[in-house]
């Protein structure tokens, strides 16, 4: 082959634009290795917030099994008991039966509506503050800082070659890790049975092969969770950020880097400012992302990834504070204001940041700077949630307060609807369910209401065929009978269909009416 | 393509050209930990298959190193209810009818065991609320033509009534009298019959039939007409008949009676489930 070259030719041929599909210079991976984040400790004012929070729903969630709540010999005794085996709900006085799942639902309502009214007033408080991924998260960082150190010497240890003290770290850090995973995933159980007993036949190798099952999810799903995906979870697993886009307002109150003040930043602002260059604030010394638990830049703007745990208004603060300047360069702040201020900042239709017209002439930051008023919670909308809240709250309370202790529920035989008995008169049959609803035993006087000369057996009750019966009923127990009604032949015509089976306690002079119909030949339904 | 491909001018990534109301998609990359999930889903789907029976083969499918099989969890749940249930099957079949009406938990246990067996085996003739139907008696109310006790019940289902295949069986026949009496005198004692609970259609007629009903029929239906549970001989002195409460229906079974059959059960289901459903029928409501 000889290569022919025709420089006059090759000039004439056309070029074409077009471009490989899978041309390397456009084409973005499939997929990407996480970033490693290694967040540094924080102080100030919003991290000593959060330990508490932390100390106190960590609290909650650990000891509540281990609270005692007297409710006499029939019931149990642990304030908060999910008790699936006999279907009942106890937290403290209030005990709930199925039927009575209501109460639950309202509470999931009202703390979707509340995480609304949280959002739209001060953002995501409910991620960055009291998430139990947020939470544990923080509680893990807790034991990584104890062993591995701070920011720095983290990322010295991940990029340092494997050695005796790095495994001995890295092992000691996952040990404890998967001690506060098992005690996460072991508290979880607790709600659901007597937590004394259950932990002695937990430790024993007594319990039910699902609470075993239940403490090894948990222990799996918080070390994954806490441990090892972290901000993953947030990013990637959690619909609320995505939501949270429609929950805020320009009145809500968000993390918000104040660039109206910080920009330009520059690392050397003695330097640009003897050049007669105009600098912000900020001093670009990254504190507000080396704290960041998301690894995020909060001067990039509000975006998904925040869970507005504020840790970088604390170290921004503090840098503040060491450079003589006001605190809040980060700070929370509603879009209404920050965007006052950036007109302020910036000349009418120039997007030039100019943080000198945000001071007065002594410096200090000028008194057209909007800042936030707590009267700006109060807001439609806020009303709105809250007005729903309130009630579904007050809904739910007075129907807790008023509901009955004492029920009857009543099936009609169908098959056969009636039976004619051979002296002519009509027997209908009805399976009758009470229930007695509190931990006590209780007699329960079941009677006739309407249905003249009509006569009522209750099946098993060694009582004499009357319009009444007294029947015990075990505490907090539904007792199921089985009740005929004899209507004589004499009064098929006279009598009215309708009737009712009225039950009493006549102790409390608790009662509940069911509304029952007899069923005769030619006006069977 | 190239020329369609849109860098996103915020985040500096491409987006997929998808686009609603003005929101683009980015492209971005999906995280590494999501393909290692998803390659350990199908890691997990193998090992899946391997323990589990999994792959069809022609007339069979593999059937899993666990050796496991839904029919086999049927099986064992089965059996362990059995277990459970055991010793309330020991007692039914040990004691005596009596006994198991005065215990609580054996009567509970027994009722509803005889109610899946009277839907199985007795819902075809007496239907499935037992309430019978023509020539069918309803076991609801509280007539009975063998008797009403539990004993008596028990001894009707195990038996039968008029079952070539069991010498226990009961029997009794009423004569066809169509071949002995007349046709007046037929009508006469139907009219007779109906005057115990009812008003005939003539009373002169039911007075002619008293005394073709002393002479023919008092012998097993009794001077009052109260009948006899010893010959399956029915009360006529109720509100309830078997074939029928006209006159004409009562002188056509006078004349040429029909007589239900049922087939003894002992054989087929056992003492205990006859047991079980001689207690249900006993709990309907009629029992004496």
């Amino acid at each position: 082959m000889t290569l022919v070259t025709d420089t006059a030719a090759s000039e004439t041929i056309e070029r074409l634009d077009a471009e490989a599909v899978n041309s390397a210079r456009t084409r973005q991976p499939l997929y990407a290795p996480r970033k490693k984040i290694f967040p540094k400790r924080a102080t100030g004012q919003f991290r000593r917030f959060k330990w508490l929070i932390m100390l106190v729903t960590l609290g909650i969630y650990y000891l509540t099994p281990w609270l005692r709540w007297d409710r006499g010999p029939h019931a149990p005794d642990q304030a908060v008991l999910v008790d699936l085996a006999n279907r009942r709900f106890y937290f403290f006085f209030i005990e709930i039966w199925p039927q009575e799942f209501i109460y639950v639902a309202g509470l999931l309502v009202m703390a979707g509506v509340g995480l609304f009214l949280i959002t739209s007033t001060v953002g995501r408080a409910w991620c960055g503050y009291t998430c139990p991924q947020t939470v544990w998260v923080d509680l893990f960082l807790v034991v990584e800082r104890a062993i591995e150190g701070d920011r720095n010497a983290r990322i010295k240890l991940d990029g340092a070659p494997m050695s005796a003290p790095k495994l001995a770290k890295r092992f000691s850090k996952h040990l404890i890790w998967v001690v506060i995973a098992v005690a996460t995933g072991g508290a979880w159980v607790f709600y659901f049975a007597d937590a004394p007993t259950l932990l002695v036949d937990i430790v024993t190798g007594q319990a039910a092969p699902v609470a075993y099952m239940t403490i090894a999810t948990l222990t799996a799903t918080t070390y994954v969770f806490g441990g090892l995906m972290r901000e993953q979870v947030c990013t990637y697993m959690c619909p609320w950020p995505r939501i949270q886009a429609a929950m805020l307002d320009e009145n809500s109150l968000t993390v918000t880097y104040n660039d109206w003040r910080g920009e330009p930043r520059s690392r050397h602002a003695k330097k640009a400012a003897a050049e007669g260059k105009t600098v912000g604030d900020c001093v670009d010394c990254n504190a507000c992302v080396a704290v960041c638990p998301m690894g995020i830049d909060i001067r990039d703007g509000q975006q998904l990834e925040c869970i507005t745990c504020a840790l970088c208004i604390d170290a921004c603060d503090g840098v503040m504070d060491k450079l003589g300047r006001e605190r809040g360069l980060i700070s929370y702040a509603t879009l209404a204001d920050y965007n006052a201020n950036m007109a302020l900042a910036t000349a009418s239709g120039t997007d030039v940041i100019n943080p000198d017209r945000v001071r007065d002439a002594a410096g200090g930051l000028s008194d057209k700077v909007a800042h936030f008023r707590w009267q700006k919670i109060f807001r439609p909308r806020t009303f709105v949630y809250f007005g729903t809240w309130s009630l579904i709250g007050l809904v739910m309370l007075y129907a807790l307060l008023t509901r009955d202790r004492l029920e009857v529920n009543v099936l009609h035989d169908r098959n056969p609807q009636y039976v004619v008995l051979s002296d002519g008169s009509i027997r209908n049959g009805y399976t009758v369910k009470l229930l007695n609803m509190i931990p006590e035993p209780r007699v329960i006087f079941l009677s006739l209401d309407g249905l003249p000369g009509a006569t009522m057996q209750v099946v098993g009750l060694d009582q004499p065929e009357g319009r009444s019966a007294a029947i015990p009923v075990d505490p907090d127990r539904l007792r199921e009978v089985r009740i005929f009604i004899t209507l004589p032949a004499d009064r098929l015509n006279d009598a009215n269909a309708k009737f009712s089976f009225v039950v009493e306690d006549k102790a409390s002079f608790e009662s509940d009416i069911y509304r029952a119909s007899f069923n005769r030949p030619g006006a069977a339904r | 393509m190239s020329e369609n491909k849109h860098i996103d001018e915020v985040s500096g990534v491409s987006t997929t050209g998808h686009e609603w109301d003005g929101i683009k998609e980015l492209d971005n990359p999906m995280p590494r930990w999501w393909v290692w999930s998803f390659y350990a889903t199908i890691l997990w789907s193998l090992g899946y298959t391997i323990a589990y029976p999994a792959w069809p083969l022609i007339s069979d499918a593999t059937r899993g190193v666990l050796g496991y099989s839904s029919r086999q969890e049927f099986t064992t749940t089965m059996n362990a209810v059995a277990a459970q249930q055991a010793d309330l099957r020991t007692a039914i079949a040990e004691k005596p009818l009596d006994e198991i009406l005065a215990d609580e938990t054996l009567r509970r246990f027994a009722t509803s065991a005889g109610e899946a067996a009277f839907k199985v085996n007795c819902s075809q003739c007496h239907g499935s609320g037992a309430q019978g139907s023509a020539g069918y008696p309803n076991l609801n109310d509280d007539d009975w033509l063998w008797g009403g006790d539990i004993e008596a019940i028990h001894k009707t289902i195990a038996h039968g009534v008029r079952f070539a295949g069991d010498d226990d069986t009961h029997q009794g026949e009423m004569p066809a009298f169509g071949d002995v009496l007349s046709a007046d005198e037929i009508r006469q004692a139907a009219a007779f019959a109906v005057s115990f609970t009812g008003t005939p259609s003539d009373p002169a007629l039911a007075e002619a039939g008293a005394q073709v009903y002393a002479d023919n029929c008092a012998a097993c239906h009794g001077d009052g007409g109260q009948g006899d549970a010893s010959l399956g001989a029915p009360n006529l002195a109720d509100a309830i008949w078997l074939y029928g409460s006209s006159e004409a229906e009562i002188a056509a079974q006078i004349r040429q009676p029909r007589h239900g059959v049922m087939p003894a059960w002992q054989a087929r289901l056992g003492d205990p489930a006859i047991k079980q459903l001689s207690v249900y029928v006993y709990s309907l409501g009629g029992g004496q």
